[in-house]
């Protein structure tokens, strides 16, 4: 058994130092907190943490092929808009919205697929042109940020199950024995691992994911292997398309409104790039995955709370992230080091 | 077209590309002759005007070319750029150009160090340089535009005519001349193609990859710099962020001139037109006064679109 975990963690070194990593981050940072360990700072955290950590899930997929979708802040700025526009009404309509928003999302992933698979473009070119379009089409739904998105909603999805209990009244307003030992949990984190957890893992076990892995080791063999390569390509595009969407539809509830900002899908998809290198996932495929994307994406965040517990020179703020994203990337480097045979290095 | 031949599939991206610039500027006359019954886009001025506006573009394109050869991309462009225009103007004076280009050799050392030495995946490694530059840059100026101006000399490289000619574009062909004489007489140009094909192999054959990959990485940088110094010679002055809109045009102009975005194959002519074109579509857009969305989503379309046509008849 224990050498079974012992093999386990050795495969897996990528994502075990991330894991690490951001357990020592956030102990650290709340212990140093003057409020940590509480609630209401584990809301606020999650709440910034999750738009990223679902675009990071996004980039990942197309990462493991080999591939990199440069698309994904634009898709989630569109499926943003998108998602300001039909989550109104009332909360059946909301809900078909709310399908509607990731319909879009996978839509446009989808659309990414078929153009990387049948027109034979390059992910990073593809993905570069059509992130373009989703950001007009982002443009033309919401030319000046807007929307009007259910103040409950918004209450419900961005505080802890106490509240969402309370706002829909259920489980006695939160006051349930039963509920007792969740209501601390916040709502975005839920959300978060749910829908990661229940779409990635059932997913890690099917063929077409395997064979996303097997793309990313060697596409030649797994075509000779008679692998469905095709498949495997589009059904990663629109997964990625899937979880940009949840992405969007999230920042939407969280912020009740659509806002097309062509710097902010810039700024998620190389963040989404850094979380995925940080999360232990290698960018020529084949290795790693998204729950490692996931802590990525926490450990991308958390630098940034520090600098509200550290009187850091704000002016600095920005080039010590920096220094600490190619600091933790350089890391990667160790394996360098450790190549006997030189060739081994040229891929 | 005598160099260029359709039947030639190395050719056919360029011959594309030309047409594509033909048929933006033909819409675009079309729609100023409906209009406003003149057809300004084929005289001299208005081309020349938007080869100026264009270098910029275009040397930052010529540099991008360099590492995307070798199956690597260079993220640190937009604040390469910024860098080494505040650098430059802040120096100011006789030194402000160095000043400017040390900045773009430090970059790219520092790029090629990371890529070729550590063997960090380009995307990432210049990606994190880029948020470097931009910290470094923030704390320098304090996040406001900075005060200082450009220098007469910078002022007079990116705004100033001789015969009529826009200064600038004397300097895109200058560096398009470098690269092209570097790409194809020598033996560092071999050598690019050659680590971009099969890095593996060039090393047995005995090339200094690392040197190679490095000296591109610094070409880029260098090309970026050189941007930056200009722009703000164009705008009279340095501001937070000038690059940014230069990066993904940038690396659009190189595939659209042909060149295989992993590396080892690729043209700078290709490169050239590519930038052209990309530069015409923009200022056709701007005619034809296109909201940022549809502009946006035409931007896109070509580029899927001309590549779609590229790919035609290549199997694997």
């Amino acid at each position: 058994m224990i050498n079974k975990v012992k093999a386990s963690i050795l495969r897996n070194r990528g994502f075990t130092g991330a894991f690490i990593l951001f357990a020592a981050l956030f102990l650290t940072y709340q212990s140093m907190h003057p409020r940590g360990f509480s609630t209401a700072v584990l809301v606020q955290n999650s709440n910034e943490v999750v738009a990223l950590a679902f675009v990071a899930i996004a980039q990942t997929i197309p990462v493991l092929m080999g591939g990199l979708d440069l698309s994904v802040g634009a898709v989630m700025t569109l499926t943003n808009t998108v998602a300001s526009h039909v989550v109104t009404g009332t909360p059946l309509q909301m809900l078909f919205g709310a399908v509607v928003t990731l319909a879009v999302g996978a839509g446009f992933g989808a659309m990414n697929g078929l153009i990387v698979v049948y027109g034979r473009i390059q992910p990073i070119i593809a993905t570069l042109a059509t992130g373009a379009i989703a950001i007009g089409l982002a443009l033309i739904l919401r030319p000046s940020p807007g929307g009007d998105i259910d103040g409950d909603l918004n209450w419900a999805a961005t505080n802890a199950v106490f509240d969402l209990a309370e706002t829909y009244g259920f489980a006695d307003n939160g006051n349930a024995a039963w509920l007792q030992p969740f209501v601390n949990i916040p709502v975005p984190l839920l959300i978060l691992l749910v829908v990661a957890l229940g779409v990635w893992l059932p997913f890690k076990r099917t063929v077409t994911c395997r064979t996303i892995y097997a793309i990313g080791s060697a596409e030649s063999a797994a075509h000779l292997s008679g692998l469905p390569i095709a498949r495997a390509k589009i059904a990663a595009f629109t997964l990625a398309g899937f979880f940009a969407a949840c992405g969007g539809l999230y920042l939407a509830v969280q912020t009740s409104s659509g806002n097309a900002d062509i710097t902010q899908a810039g700024t998620y998809t190389l963040n989404s790039i850094a979380s995925v290198v940080l999360g232990g996932t290698s960018l020529m495929g084949g290795s790693g995955g998204a729950i490692g994307s996931m802590i990525g994406a926490f450990i991308l965040r958390i630098i940034s709370f520090y600098f509200r517990i550290l009187s850091i020179d704000p002016l600095l703020q920005p080039l010590i992230e920096g220094l600490v994203l190619l600091v933790a990337v350089s890391l990667g480097a160790l394996r360098t080091f450790r190549v006997k045979n030189k060739l081994d290095l040229f891929r | 077209m005598k160099f260029l031949s359709f039947s030639n599939p190395a050719d056919r991206p360029l011959i594309i590309a030309l047409m594509t610039t033909f048929v933006i500027l033909l819409v675009g006359t079309a729609y100023t002759l409906t209009t406003q019954g003149t057809a300004p886009l084929f005289t001299p001025s208005y081309l020349l005007q938007q080869l100026q506006i264009g270098s910029f573009l275009g040397i930052c394109a010529a540099g991008m070319m360099m590492v995307v050869l070798l199956g690597h991309i260079d993220l640190s462009v937009p604040w390469t750029m910024t860098a080494a225009a505040m650098m430059a103007t802040t120096v100011g004076g006789p030194w402000a150009i160095p000043a400017g280009l040390s900045v773009g050799l430090c970059v790219g050392l520092l790029n090629g160090f990371g890529v070729s030495v550590l063997r960090i995946p380009s995307m990432i490694f210049t990606l994190g340089v880029d948020s470097v530059l931009r910290g470094l840059m923030v704390a320098h100026t304090g996040g406001f535009a900075p005060q200082t101006k450009a220098s007469p000399l910078m002022r007079y490289l990116a705004a100033d005519t001789i015969l009529g000619i826009p200064v600038a574009i004397f300097v895109w062909a200058f560096v398009s001349l470098v690269i092209v004489v570097i790409l194809t007489r020598a033996g560092f140009g071999k050598s690019i193609y050659a680590v971009g094909v099969k890095e593996g192999a060039a090393y047995l054959s005995g090339i200094r990859t690392r040197r190679v990959i490095t000296g591109s990485f610094v070409a880029s940088s260098l090309c970026a710099a050189t941007a930056g110094i200009l722009l703000a010679g164009y705008s009279a002055k340095a501001y937070q962020d000038m690059g940014t809109q230069y990066l993904l045009p940038a690396i659009a102009a190189v595939v659209l001139g042909g060149t295989h975005i992993l590396g080892g194959r690729g043209r700078y002519l290709g490169t050239l037109l590519g930038a052209t074109l990309l530069v015409f579509l923009n200022s056709v857009l701007s005619i034809l006064q296109m909201p940022e969305s549809y502009r946006q989503i035409i931007y896109g379309v070509v580029i899927i679109t001309m590549l779609l046509v590229y790919g035609r008849g290549k199997q694997n």
